[in-house]
């Protein structure tokens, strides 16, 4: 091997108020597999961005230089040129071309403006070969599956004559053999001296075919490691010796004290999901969630962990309303009585919450006010004189009690602390963390039993989380029971009763409090089914 | 475990500080930008063509015949506007208006139907066409656009086969009189008429004791109100407004029976998208269809009931114009969709759903009659009123963008 053919060093990137990259480096052999691992939001979709030039030159600080050279590519195609082609997790192709109509996409075989249909012919079939895929150019893309897929667009990079190709979970939404394969047609292009950057929660995998692992977290690089010392040789290091780099952080954020839950019913089962099933709502071969048990009491807090594509968000849009994929089995009891939760509605008399990880796209309306963002699912039980006259029509008759419904939301605005100078305010002009708040009070003004928050601290500063967890404790004392999904585990082991992990769909631990570890956690969030 | 009860934000920050009257007006203008833009448009429109058609604009004849003229538009804008707030879009209106013009004079004209079960059997069919599109667009998921464009054909097609191409007339008077008639002259003779100055006086005591009663309610929920002044000040423009109107036309035939239904439909529908549940979730749908459906929001059955309203308002603009023109015709309504669709967006609605009221869709709607009768007033020939209007749609949906954009987002 001669010297490296990437190296990237002081990259700091910071976008409006976070820092998400902070003197970063990273250094890729010529003709090496090179794996970046860390935790959900540690930075590496960040870095591989800029280094693809999606965040053009500029936009950093640092230095990259590629083959020898600075680098500072102006956008994407800039950095294609020089041989650098990013693979995103969401495959970019365009469904209802061809193969081979999207291998040459935005690099089209031409002469004089109009393509040259033989030559792009017989250069995508020779692509093909290479990579393994046995396909006709001409078949359009949605008719072949994800692993196929990923094929199509290694072929497009390998026909922008790549020659650092970066993979972003290149195996995460597939199964066991095409990732098999996936991974030897990665040996045989680093035998055909292209480099590839691999971001990848499967530490399996990178055992098994990754020459050297560099570990980001919060934005910073921890260490590279060396897997092993030829391509061919066994690998030295150990998955632990992964996750330790991983997760070893001081336990640095505060959490709030608890209050315990006193009622008569304290510990009596609130919420018991048995045996959930899901499958995947356009590839039906996949099971999402697969066999999925689970309880909370009330005033208990529960979390669920796992790495992206675990399941957990599927499993609780499933529960809520079957929001998510194709229901195959499963029940759902409330305070100990089964109850049906195929619609939305029907989740939410039973008692159920979810307040979702993506809260821009699934938990306000952007574009309206924070008054009333927070009736919406309440809104037939503000209706003025009950029910009434108007009760029929599955609650959609009847009149609004405007007074009663901007009394609510100031109580909210003042005992959840939104920064707004009014309920009239924008949704869309808050701050992430206010958003936040506006969404948990919409779903506890419906008053649920259980309430399961995805990813409720996500992108929001340590102060707005601080406020959020003791809303979360507040709940729990008040003997609701809270379902806690979170990527990140200090959160999780400081707020949470008992912990869940989740790993391919299916539950692979369940620990109490007392025992739990990031260690011990990370363990079972990354055991795979093979 | 770490557990600590160290918050580490500081003092939440306080409340902001009372506003002052003009930024509370400020903010309150700024909000519904487009809305009080083409008021004051709509204000400027009526005052150039005054001056320009030497007074005849505001003469009374005038302004009921500008009511009557712009009546049907109106009605289609108000149901177009609720329909493009849930992020849809209704191309059939105008085929459907002369299809069910047509079935009226069927019924009235070649049964001698009596005209009130006529009228309640049209506005049934169109709840029936309503029903139709609304199934297809919310239960099947076929694009409204093409549902409707679809229904476009549809019901041009049926009416053309319902009339055999033919014109049916004349109406029954009683029918007429939805749109050519006022309410009756009752009482002593004075210089105005009698029951629109009656009405004019409720309407004022209704308004002045609506906004009092809920200035009550809020203070009593301990909201924060506008400051008195602000408040009296508005209440005195706003009476000021009614009854120089109702002077008006009290000093012609009184009130036409046109504007009588519209203001209905202001007030009833206005009051169902602000305070009902079911105009909520419109609104809900439009701004963020998936957030809402995880909201508990009946996505399906609100969009359907959405089309089933704009299909018994299409009908109702159609006994109106057929009313007008004294028959059944199988070019009627012809382009009435893209005046409503105008009207609902110069009114303030958004291509992407979620934003509009039905004022303003009545302000959009004014904005383009008081254009119409204006120029015609002053003899600019159809050719140019057409690039007028075009202009001023994207005069008027480009200041929004750009004011958007000023302010930021």
């Amino acid at each position: 091997m001669s010297g490296p053919v990437l190296e990237m060093r002081g990259i700091t990137k910071t976008f409006p108020g976070v820092k998400a990259l902070c003197d970063v480096r990273l250094t890729v052999g010529a003709g090496e597999i090179h794996a970046i691992c860390g935790e959900n939001g540690a930075g590496k979709s960040t870095l591989m961005k800029i280094l693809s030039g999606v965040h053009q030159h500029g936009s950093y600080d640092g230095e990259i230089r590629f083959e020898g050279r600075r680098a500072a590519f102006k956008d994407i195609r800039d950095g294609e040129r020089h041989g650098i082609v990013i693979i995103h997790q969401e495959l970019a192709l365009v469904p209802y071309l061809s193969i081979a109509e999207n291998i040459f996409l935005g690099n089209e075989r031409s002469s004089r403006g109009f393509i040259d249909w033989n030559d792009t012919l017989r250069r995508a079939s020779a692509l093909l070969k290479r990579v393994g895929l046995r396909e006709k150019p001409g078949t359009a893309v949605a008719d072949i599956g994800v692993g196929k897929q990923q094929l199509v667009e290694i072929a497009k990079a390998l026909a922008k004559e790549v020659k650092l190709l970066i993979l972003d979970e290149p195996t995460a939404a597939l199964n066991d053999e095409d990732s098999a394969g996936l991974l030897d047609l990665i040996l045989e292009l680093r035998d055909q001296g292209i480099a590839c950057i691999m971001i990848s929660h499967k530490l399996n995998e990178i055992r098994a075919v990754a020459d050297s692992v560099t570990i980001l977290r919060d934005g910073r690089t921890i260490e590279t490691l060396t897997v092993r010392q030829t391509p061919s040789s066994t690998p030295r290091l150990s998955e632990d010796r992964i996750i330790r780099g991983m997760v070893g952080r001081d336990l640095d954020r505060r959490f709030p004290e608890r209050t315990p839950y006193e009622g008569e019913d304290a510990g009596s089962l609130a919420l018991s999901v048995r045996g959930w099933t899901v499958r995947h709502p356009v590839d039906h071969q996949r099971k999402v969630v697969d066999d999925v048990s689970l309880t909370v009491r009330r005033g208990e807090i529960v979390g669920i962990a796992g790495l992206m594509g675990a399941g957990r968000t599927e499993l609780a849009m499933s529960v809520f309303g079957r929001s998510y994929g194709q229901y195959v089995a499963g029940t759902v009891a409330v305070g100990g009585r089964e109850v049906s939760t195929k619609t939305v509605p029907a989740a939410v008399a039973a008692g159920i919450a979810y307040v979702t990880e993506d809260r821009k796209r699934y938990g306000l309306n952007l574009i309206d006010d924070i008054n009333r963002n927070i009736s919406l699912p309440s809104l037939p039980g503000m209706r003025r004189g009950g029910t009434g006259l108007f009760g029929g029509f599955g609650g959609l008759a009847g009149f609004v009690d405007a007074h009663h419904e901007r009394a609510v939301a100031e109580r909210y605005r003042r005992t959840m602390n939104i920064k707004a100078p009014t309920v009239f305010e924008q949704v869309g002009r808050l701050s992430g963390g206010n958003q936040q708040k506006v969404v948990l009070s919409k779903w506890i003004h419906a008053d649920p039993e259980v309430l399961i928050l995805d990813e409720p601290t996500r992108g929001i500063d340590v102060g707005a989380k601080y406020e959020i967890y003791t809303v979360i404790d507040r709940l729990a004392a008040a003997g609701k029971a809270v379902l806690f999904i979170s990527s990140e585990l200090p959160e999780l082991l400081g707020m949470c009763d008992r912990i869940y992990t989740m790993a391919e769909g299916r539950l692979t631990g369940e620990v109490d409090r007392a025992d739990a570890t990031q260690e011990l956690l990370m363990r079972h969030m990354t055991r795979n089914r093979s | 475990m770490t557990t600590t009860t160290t918050p580490p934000s500081g003092a939440p920050a306080a409340p902001s500080a009372e506003e002052s009257t003009g930024a509370l007006l400020l903010r309150g203008m700024r909000t519904n930008m487009r809305q009080y833009g083409m008021l004051v448009a709509l204000a400027f429109l009526v005052v150039l063509f005054q001056i320009w058609s030497d007074g005849t604009l505001l003469l009374p004849s005038n302004v009921s015949n500008l009511i009557q003229q712009n009546g049907y538009i109106l009605i289609l804008a108000i149901g177009m506007m609720i329909v493009i707030i849930a992020g849809h879009i209704d191309l059939s209106v105008g085929s459907l208006v002369a299809f069910v013009g047509a079935m009226s004079a069927v019924m009235m004209v070649r049964h001698d139907l009596p005209w009130v079960l006529a009228l309640v059997l049209s506005l049934l069919i169109g709840a029936v066409a309503g029903a139709w599109q609304g199934f297809f667009i919310a239960y099947v998921g076929i694009p409204s656009f093409i549902v409707t464009l679809a229904g476009m054909l549809l019901f041009r097609g049926l009416t053309q086969i319902v009339l055999e191409g033919q014109s049916l007339s004349p109406f029954p008077d009683g029918f007429q009189n939805i749109a050519k008639g006022f309410v009756p002259e009752m009482g002593p003779y004075t210089q105005y008429h009698n029951p629109t100055l009656v009405i004019g006086l409720a309407t004022v005591a209704f308004l002045v004791l609506r906004e009092w009663r809920g200035r009550k309610q809020q203070l009593a929920y301990d909201l924060d109100v506008p400051p008195t002044g602000l408040w009296v000040a508005k209440l005195v423009a706003v009476g000021a407004a009614v009854i120089a109107f109702t002077l008006t036309l009290a000093s012609f035939h009184g009130v036409p029976v046109v504007l009588l239904i519209m203001c209905g439909l202001l007030i009833g529908l206005g009051y169902v998208m602000r305070h009902a549940v079911v105009g909520r979730h419109v609104y809900a749908l439009g701004g963020n269809k998936a957030a809402a459906k995880l909201s508990g929001v009946k996505d399906k059955r609100v969009t359907f009931l959405i089309f089933v309203n704009m299909g018994v308002l299409a009908a109702l603009a159609g006994c109106v114009y057929a009313a007008r023109l004294n028959a059944g015709t199988p070019q009627a309504g012809l382009n009435f969709e893209l005046e409503a669709i105008a009207a609902s967006f110069i009114g303030g609605a958004s291509m992407s759903g979620g934003v509009g009221t039905v004022m303003g869709a009545v302000i959009g709607g004014l904005v383009l009659g008081v254009l119409n009768n204006g120029m015609s007033l002053v003899n600019i020939g159809t050719d140019y009123q057409q690039v007028i209007k075009g202009l001023v749609l994207l005069a008027a949906v480009g200041f929004d963008v750009w004011n958007k954009r000023r302010v930021g987002r």
